[in-house]
């Protein structure tokens, strides 16, 4: 680790040298340039750095992966939409595609609801700032880790034996019988439930910040009027926060698209909770069918572009409402 | 911009390269007998097999001055293709299975290991049959460090006194002797499939070690060679055979909720519970060391022993299968060559044989710790019929599914026409 420590330095400072050093090369030349260029000339430079990032570090893979997507596992013939031909007639992706659903509609539904539950409820006590970061804390880490963990919670021992998984241990203190979480049908709930528990502190936050920015004279003009606390949230609340609301939502859509870590560390994608990610990770990993698995990535991309448009549409929006 | 925080910033730039340049210019020089510098090493183990590993080479970094930078993976497949399609190697790695190895050679990335190893003295030291499964197009790109038997029943030869039950000689003896504990009240047998990334793996031991014994070896080679398909009499009668054991609540300690959730690793303890759970347990050789670590003060021989999983059709009578730990070199480091030399010598693989759970491809090593271990090895050379597991003999895609399958068969045995037939329909894409 010590003999890194010099490449370290270099990957974090190398980048910002380069940068500055870049930024005054430009403003040097664009000096040199007639004064009626400028203007036209400096944006283009400032944005270009950003523009070649994205080029070569999204774009460029991007275009890369549909042109893989078009030939075979080694890449080395062209064979047509077969790839695409095939992930069609694969049950498992029919799985896949369903699971990723289920994720989209329960992942994105709880975690709204908890988070906007929470920063409600929270808003109205003193020791709201702890409590926040109590529901915070399981954001800090690895997905992984979490997955690791919930797996020793769903842990599962015979009827009869000493259970060693937390949540069997309290069903079976109550005399129920132990439950196999991860492998009866519902699994896929099990596993949504853990991403549920490690993402709600960062809606409670989101949310929290945005019902704090709602004019307190509108709540107490509408409290005078008669309006109960419930026509308070449904007519001024909820409605003031609706922009915050689809912000997260959509970060959170595009989240369940993702979804791979836990479904990875849990189950591996057996017993029918495979999702997309996973796919294209064995496709690519497991299998090194290069093609299958750019295949599998442009499904999933056409899945998450219509988010996107979503997303920019809203923003450009706003922008005409400034 | 404030002038002096650039200048900083320069300072720290070019003082970072500088130390970076130090760092290059101290690559090791041999001088005597030590070679030093570091070695790589990408496997597939953990815990006490990782720590067999080590101590297995510690006097070679005695010896050498080599420090071996070891790093265990279950998901070895993975891992290693990335770092090999990163141009990021490990100097040397174990290779998942020879279906991987031979991937890995044909493009070119492993060492011809024909000029680093003593050939000659390799082909005196190790069986024929263990040298030709590491090689491709005739070049020695691997090398088995280690070899396991498979298809040993494990039981408690207390227990099977106590109960006064007999050591199967056929497979028909086997099932009288499950249903006869059965009906006990006992569940007769231990299964457990997890396995992280390479769930389902302990079942196709199983299913191999039918096939091999009821249909033989030729139906076994045109099986893992993509010949014969799923649906065939022959693969999906081994299923069923399987089958009668792991599809029935009564057979299996816990069902399948157990055999699905408990790692393979744990899954022979509740043989050594009072009273025991279960009485037979199958498993390749290497569990013991699984066995002893789980419950301390076993003794094998006494608590634990095994009979080879018993012949199913007299005609294939004396048929065993096998698997080992290939190596193969990915780096050409003196340091890498060492290594590889080193692994390979009786003295070197005597280590990890002597502390438990492993057996030697190398002839020259007899020093087995106890009678179990003498045993498996003697089952291994007195084999009749002889095979390598097929699953790490079939390409990837053909691998991972037969692991899916298990999985799903267990879960759902009903529904075996449907898993054969998309194992056929993998079997027909992933063959070319």
């Amino acid at each position: 680790m010590i003999d890194r420590i010099p490449q370290i330095a270099a990957a974090i400072v190398l980048p910002l040298a380069g940068l500055l050093g870049y930024i005054f090369v430009a403003e040097w030349l664009v000096g040199r340039t007639p004064a009626r260029m400028r203007p036209r000339l400096r944006p283009w430079l400032w944005v270009g750095p950003a523009l070649a990032f994205v080029g070569f570090f999204l774009v460029a893979p991007t275009i890369e992966t549909i042109w893989l997507s078009f030939k075979n596992a080694t890449s080395e013939a062209f064979v047509g939409v077969d790839n695409y031909v095939a992930i069609a007639s694969d049950a498992g992706v029919v799985i896949a595609i369903r699971n990723n659903v289920l994720w989209i509609v329960l992942f994105t539904g709880a975690v709204l609801l908890a988070g906007l539950l929470i920063a409600i409820l929270a808003d109205r006590v003193p020791y709201e700032s702890p409590a926040k970061s109590f529901i915070f804390l399981p954001q800090a880490m690895s997905f992984v880790a979490a997955g690791v963990i919930w797996k020793f919670m769903y842990a599962y021992q015979p009827p009869g034996i000493e259970q060693t998984g937390t949540l069997n241990a309290i069903v079976t203190t109550f005399g129920g019988e132990p439950h196999p979480w991860l492998i009866e049908p519902g699994n896929n709930v099990a596993l949504i439930a853990v991403a549920v528990w490690a993402w709600a502190g960062f809606a409670t936050v989101i949310l929290s910040a945005a019902l704090k920015g709602i004019p307190i004279e509108l709540l107490e003009a509408s409290r005078v009027d008669g309006a109960n606390e419930l026509t308070v949230f449904r007519r001024i609340t909820f409605p003031l926060l609706l922009p915050t609301i689809t912000v997260v939502a959509t970060t959170l859509i595009i989240f369940a698209l993702k979804a791979f870590d836990v479904v990875y560390v849990m189950t591996g994608g057996n017993f029918d909770t495979d999702v997309i990610a996973l796919r294209m990770y064995k496709e690519l990993f497991n299998v090194r069918n290069f093609g299958r698995a750019s295949a599998t990535a442009v499904v999933l991309l056409i899945g998450i572009i219509p988010v996107l448009l979503f997303n920019l549409r809203r923003f450009r929006s706003q922008e005409a409402i400034r | 911009m404030d002038n002096r925080f650039v200048r900083k910033i320069v300072t720290l730039v070019v003082l970072s390269l500088v130390v970076g340049a130090c760092q290059q210019a101290a690559t090791p020089t041999s001088s005597g007998g030590k070679i030093g510098g570091t070695v790589s090493v990408l496997a597939t183990w953990g815990g006490s097999e990782q720590e067999s590993f080590l101590a297995m080479v510690k006097p070679f970094e005695d010896q050498t001055g080599v420090k071996i930078q070891y790093e265990g993976t279950r998901d070895l497949n993975a891992v290693l293709t990335t770092r090999v399609q990163g141009g990021n190697p490990p100097d040397v790695a174990g290779l998942p299975g020879p279906g991987q190895m031979a991937q890995f050679a044909s493009s070119g990335k492993l060492i011809d290991l024909g000029n680093v190893l003593d050939m000659t003295a390799m082909k005196d030291q190790y069986p024929d049959a263990f040298l030709k499964l590491a090689q491709v197009n005739g070049k020695q790109v691997g090398i088995f460090i280690k070899a396991a038997l498979k298809g040993p029943i494990w039981y408690s030869p207390k227990q099977f006194t106590a109960k006064s039950y007999t050591v199967p000689k056929t497979w028909d003896d086997l099932t009288a002797l499950s249903n006869k504990i059965a009906s006990s009240g006992t569940t007769p047998w231990c299964v457990g499939l997890e396995a992280a990334a390479a769930s389902g793996w302990p079942g196709t031991d199983w299913i191999e070690d039918i096939v091999l014994r009821q249909s033989g070896p030729d139906a076994y080679d045109q099986w893992y060679q993509g010949k014969l398909k799923w649906t065939s009499t022959e693969i999906k009668k081994a299923w069923q055979t399987w089958g009668t054991i792991v599809a029935d609540p009564k057979m299996v300690f816990g069902g399948k909720s157990t055999i699905l959730t408990t790692n393979f690793g744990d899954s022979g303890t509740p043989m050594f519970s009072n009273p025991p759970k279960c009485y037979m347990h199958h498993q390749a050789s290497f569990i013991t060391d699984f066995f002893t670590k789980a419950v301390p003060g076993l003794k094998p021989g006494e608590d634990f022993a095994f009979f080879m999983t018993p012949d199913i059709d007299t005609k294939y009578a004396g048929a065993v299968t096998g698997s080992g730990d290939l190596f193969g070199m990915f780096k050409d480091t003196p340091q890498a060559r060492a290594l590889m030399k080193y692994l390979t010598t009786p003295e070197a693989q005597a280590i990890w044989v002597g502390r438990g759970g492993a057996l030697s491809p190398n002839k020259k090593v007899t020093t087995y710790p106890d009678a179990i271990s003498k045993q498996s090895a003697d089952a291994m050379t007195a084999a009749k019929i002889f095979r390598f597991d097929a699953s790490d003999l079939m390409p990837d895609a053909m691998n991972a599914a037969f692991w899916k399958a298990i999985l799903d068969y267990v879960n759902d045995p009903s529904k075996l026409d449907s898993i054969l037939a998309n194992l056929d329909k993998v079997q027909a894409d992933s063959y070319k």
